[in-house]
Formats: structure tokens, sequence, C-alpha cells
């Protein structure tokens, strides 16, 4: 399955708005920090998990879904938040702690919760899996479309939560596609020294269900795998595994050294950034003109520089907001 | 209501049955799962007759993944459903916890209250037949601890209905503790005073609501689930003595009714907390605490607990039988306040 022009350039665009959104958070995070790195101080406080280079990942996929399909995201989810549709300035005070983000301030930026959409993430590793199979569940007894996608990394591969849901998705037949960006790093622990296998994409067949690998981070095979499998969901087919070999451009976290990594790793990696390399996939093949390069970058820049402003001119939070919405209906 | 419906007595495992029933007919978002739920009525029979009725789609047997069904009921409850899921034994919760602390209990917060999360999560507690410390405990408290989660656990079979109808119609995690010992499952040792009768048309217990069981002037016994009957004993046998004991039905652990823990004790003076669950940092601290906190000129005497000691609970019958909360220490509890 290929993407025909417009989804590739939404693809190129949504990939471009992740990236420069990254940027620009990273940039904000920053303040306050430096010179001594301080985690509790600045606009942005508390751990920050970048997506940088994992966005095929999320534009791949979430190109076949639409608002009523479900996605569970991880500790590291701006990018599939984006592609999935959560509004961006919301999104951004939620991330700043303002009263004006999705929660009121209450989750942060793992916690970006979207009803609207039907976004949920978590900073638990695999904890997604079981709400997503849920989901899935509660579209299949209310005969209802939709399907639902579990974003995790590889490490959440090694989890009890991946092989019970696993399980049970392929035994229940639920329109479930677990999503496995492998990015090769549990924080400084990489793939070869904590998991048994050399691809998780095998592990499939211990549930009877297709299992597929998408190498080299490239959002136009995610396409064609991920359309293969959300279409095999909404036909009632039962659930797929997809393992995609992705980079970690960033640290586990904003101020990570990454002193675990071997000598010119990073540089391979920026080197095969895929955002230049689909860009100029397209302007070799005519989906994309040179002068419309600079007008996206602008467009993403100036929707960035508007939910940051939003984000830095709404209100804090009352304290005691603190104490709200623990029970619905919220109070 | 015809005579013979005022005075039909149901046990609390027909009752949580029931009330499943009455809301799945007239509520389609409503299903339910667990292990051995379907066929087997669940192992303490709160399930019994449902698969006939409505079918192994809506009443879900699972395999033992309680991590995945844990998140799967809150997932379907955020997609618009009202999952009633089981787990077995209140024990097992630390195969699972993940899913219901971090997760089912914290997304209606981390939402700023915009996803319902409609789960009743039934699990039974309790021991006193001799099934050792890892399907014997209450852990009232460590639910009741954590932020997010309603917990309710009903001492008679007309409170297990209607605390049931109301936490299915809840839009927030709802924990059901019910104890083994209460259930009427026979081979449980099953308290009589728990099978009581029970209306048949449907109705709601409010949850957070405590209910005055006995009335007294001279102390106050608190206790929820079993130890409502231990209290009860009690009572009679301080009556016998001439001491007139006012005995109170937590019912719900959260929300908490202080307020009726506050009016019994300002109109007893003493009080008496009995908890099967572990004696430190839980139920029975958290009662005196609430009338500490509020005015300690209201107590004439040191407040008592009788609680589980901190250990494991033991196999052997008499050592388990020796930690167990029972009437005599309630009533010893009474003279250690100095009369």
């Amino acid at each position: 399955m290929q993407p025909g022009r417009a989804e590739k350039r939404w693809m190129y665009e949504t990939m471009l708005l992740s990236r420069r959104y990254e940027e620009a958070i990273e940039k904000i995070y920053l303040e306050g920090k430096q010179p001594r790195f301080d985690m509790a101080a600045g606009p942005i406080p508390g751990e920050m998990h970048l997506s940088n280079g994992q966005e095929p990942c999320a534009v791949g996929v979430i190109a076949h879904l639409d608002e009523h399909d479900t996605v569970t995201a991880t500790h590291r989810p701006h990018h599939q938040a984006i592609a999935k549709g959560v509004d961006l300035k919301a999104m951004t005070a939620e991330i700043f702690g303002k009263g004006t983000g999705l929660s009121g301030g209450r989750g942060g930026h793992m916690h970006l919760l979207d009803p609207r959409v039907n976004f949920v993430c978590s900073g638990i590793i695999a904890q997604g899996m079981g709400p997503a199979l849920g989901a899935a569940l509660s579209r299949t007894l209310q005969n209802k479309p939709g399907v639902a996608v579990s974003f995790i990394g590889e490490g959440a591969v090694n989890q009890g939560a991946f092989h019970e849901t696993m399980n049970l998705a392929a035994l229940w037949k639920l329109p479930l596609i677990v999503v496995v960006e492998d990015n090769a790093w549990g924080i400084s622990v990489s793939k070869k020294d904590s998991t048994a296998v050399e691809r998780n994409h095998v592990r499939a067949a211990a549930y009877g269900i297709p299992g597929h690998f998408v190498p080299n981070n490239d959002p136009i095979a995610i396409y064609d795998v991920a359309g293969e499998a959300v279409a095999r969901a909404r036909r009632g087919e039962g659930p797929t595994l997809i393992e995609i070999e992705t980079d970690r451009l960033a640290g586990h976290f904003m101020g990570d050294a990454e002193q675990y990594r071997p000598d010119g790793e990073k540089d391979a990696l920026f080197a095969r950034d895929p955002i230049p390399r689909l860009r100029d996939q397209m302007l070799a093949a005519g989906e994309l003109e040179a002068d419309e390069v600079p007008a996206i970058e602008a467009r993403v820049r100036s929707r960035i520089e508007e939910a940051v402003a939003f984000a830095r001119e709404s209100p804090y939070p009352q304290p005691t907001d603190a104490l709200k919405c623990v029970f619905h209906p919220p109070t | 209501m015809s005579e013979e419906n005022a005075t039909r007595k149901l046990t609390i495992a027909r009752a949580m049955a029931e009330a499943i029933a009455q809301e799945m007919r007239v509520d389609e978002r409503v299903f339910v799962m667990g292990e051995d739920i379907a066929a087997l009525g669940g192992v303490f029979g709160n399930t019994r007759g449902l698969a006939d009725e409505f079918g192994t789609t809506r009443i879900r047997d699972t395999p033992i993944s309680e991590t995945a069904f844990m998140g799967a009921a809150t997932g379907a409850a955020m997609d618009g459903m009202r999952p009633v899921v089981e787990l077995m034994f209140v024990d097992f919760m630390g195969v699972c916890f993940d899913a219901i602390y971090n997760c089912m209990a914290k997304n209606v917060y981390f939402s700023g209250g915009t996803f319902k999360v409609p789960v009743v999560l039934m699990t039974s507690t309790g021991g006193g037949y001799s099934d050792a410390g890892q399907h014997s405990q209450c852990l009232y408290g460590s639910f009741a601890h954590l932020p997010g989660m309603k917990v309710v656990s009903p001492s008679n079979a007309h409170d297990a209905k209607g605390l049931m109808t109301a936490a299915i119609r809840d839009d927030n995690p709802v924990v059901f503790m019910y104890h083994k010992g209460l259930q009427g499952m026979g081979w449980l040792g099953t308290e009589p005073a728990a099978i009581v009768p029970v209306p048949e048309e449907s109705y709601t217990t409010p949850i957070g609501q405590a209910s005055v069981v006995r009335e007294g002037t001279d102390v106050t016994i608190v206790g929820l689930a079993m130890g409502v009957h231990h209290g009860l004993r009690a009572a009679d046998q301080l009556a016998e003595r001439g001491v007139s004991a006012e005995v109170l039905d937590l019912r719900s652990l959260v929300p908490l009714d202080r307020e009726a823990i506050l009016r019994s004790v300002a109109k007893t003076g003493r009080l008496i907390v009995v908890d099967e669950d572990y004696r430190s940092y839980g139920v029975t601290g958290e009662i005196i605490a609430t009338v500490a906190e509020h005015d300690l000129g209201l107590l004439k005497a040191n407040p008592q607990r009788v609680a589980y000691p901190d250990v494991p609970i033991p196999f052997s019958r008499p050592l388990e039988q020796y930690c167990l909360p029972n009437a005599d220490k309630i009533v010893a509890a009474f003279d250690a306040m100095g009369g």
C-alpha cells in the first residue's frame, strides 16, 4: 500500500512539525536550567523525552487512522500526539503546566490525554497496551468502527504486559495494532544487552498473528505495512505486531549526556535523518516543489510559535486546583 | 412489594449477581470479565447465572492475565463501556497493580476530568479458613490510601446489591471488596447475619455513607465487612454487662463518612475500630485520626484498635485464629479503656 501525493505531503509536513516542535521545546526546556542543570527550574520543569528521529513511526501508522481510532502512546509521546491531532496549543500549555493545558497542568508531558481524538499516553513502560486492548474490545462489543494502536518501545517488549496483551488480542481477535518503535536503547542499555532475540517482530509467531519488520526508519515503508495491519484490523481479522527500526536522535531525556553510545553513532544517525530523506525523495519524484519547502517550514514554525505563545501567556492553575478532578464529575 | 418479596433473603454472592444482571438488562455498556466468571459463575459465586442469561461475549472468562485485563477494563471504560472486572483474590493485585493505581485510578485526574473511567473492580478479601498469606489478605487500606479509586465493602447482602448498582452507575473506578467469609458460599464458613432480606427491584446504596447497624450510648465500634459482625457480637456481650455499644458499618472507605464517625463518637465518647487488614498505616489509624484531628475532647478514653497484627497471614489454624479480630478482642479492648 503506497501513500498518495496528499498523504505523503501530510506525512512530510507532520514530521517536520513534530521535529520543529521538539526543537522549540528543547530550547525552552533549557531556559533557567543553565549553567547548572536543575530539572525543577525554568518554564518547563520535570523530565523531558524528545521524539526527534522517531517521527516516521507516528506518521506512517497514524496516516491510516481517524479521530475515532484510539492511540495509546509512551513516555515519549509528542510525535504521536501531533500526528493524532491533539490540539497543539492545549498540549503545549500542558507541557508548561498551565491551567489551559489538556488536563489543567495535572499531567505534564508524559500524561497527555485528549478524549477529542482518543489519545492517551503514560509514563510507565508497556502500560498503554492493556487500555488499547480494552478500546479494541469496546469497539467490538459495541459494533462501533475503529481500531486501537498501542505504540511501545523495544524495551516494552520485555514487560509482562506485552505477552498478556498480545495473547488476549489474538485470542479475542481484536482490532489492535501494536507498534514497536525500536530505537535500540532503553535509556542506557542497548537492545542487544536486554533482549534475547535480535528482532522482536518474530514474537508474533508466539500468538499466531502476523509480525512485520520495517527497517531503515522509512515512513513510506511503515505506511505500507501499517496500512495492511489497519485494514486487517478493520476487517475483523485480528491484531498485528509491527516492529520499526527507528532512531532516537536525542538523549533518553533532556540532560542525558549519552556517554553510553559508541563513538560516531550519533553522527551516523543524523546522516540518515528521515526528514530530509523524505523531502529529497519527494522533490526528486516531483511530489514536492522546491519553492514549497520554505513555505511548509514557515507554516509549521508559525503553528509552533502560536502554540508556544499561548502556553507562555496562559496563567498557571490556581494551586488549589491540585485538589480537583480526582473524581468525575470534576469539582 | 409482596410479602414474599419483602422477606426474600439472599447471600452477598447472589445479591452481587442480581445487581449486575439488572444493570446489564438496562445498559448494554455493562459487561463482566475476569477469571472463572462464566461457566463457573465466579469462584465466590458472584457471577453465577450471568453467562446463561447474557452469553460469554458480555460475561467473558479471561486468561490469567490480570495486567492485560485490568488495563483493558480501563481502556474499555474510557471508550464508553462500563466494565465490571474481577480480581479473584485481592492478594493478586501484586501482579497487576500498575494497571490499577497508576492508570485506572489516575486517568480522570490526568485528563482534568475529561475522561470518565467507570470501572467496577470486584475482588475478594479476608481469611479465617487457613488459606495462608497469599489468599487471605484484606488490603483495604492499600486501595483506600491511593487516590482516584472509590472503595466499598459491604457487610450484608442488602448493602452488597445497592453498592454494586451504585458502583456500576458511577463514572469512576470503584473497588468493590467482598469478604469471602460473608459470601454465603457454604464451604467458606459463611456468616449467617450477612444473609438478609433483599428487595427484588433495583436500588442503590449511596457510596460514601456509613450505616448505624446498632444504636448505643457508651462506646462506638466502627468496622467494615466482617468487622461489623464481630462488632455486633461484641455489642451483645457488652449488653449482658449493661454496656450499650453502637456499631457503625462504614460500608465505604472512599469516600469515608467522617461525619457519621464523629456523630457517633460525640454521643458515646469511646471508640474501638475493628479491621481485618494490617494494623499499622491503615484503616484503624485513619478512623482514630479523624476523631483526634476534629476534637480530642470527644474522647473519654484512649481509642482502641482491634486489627490484624503486622505479620504475613499464617496457615496453621491456631496461628491464624490468634491473629484475626473477634468479639472477645473487642470486649477486651473496651475493658482496656478503663470503663
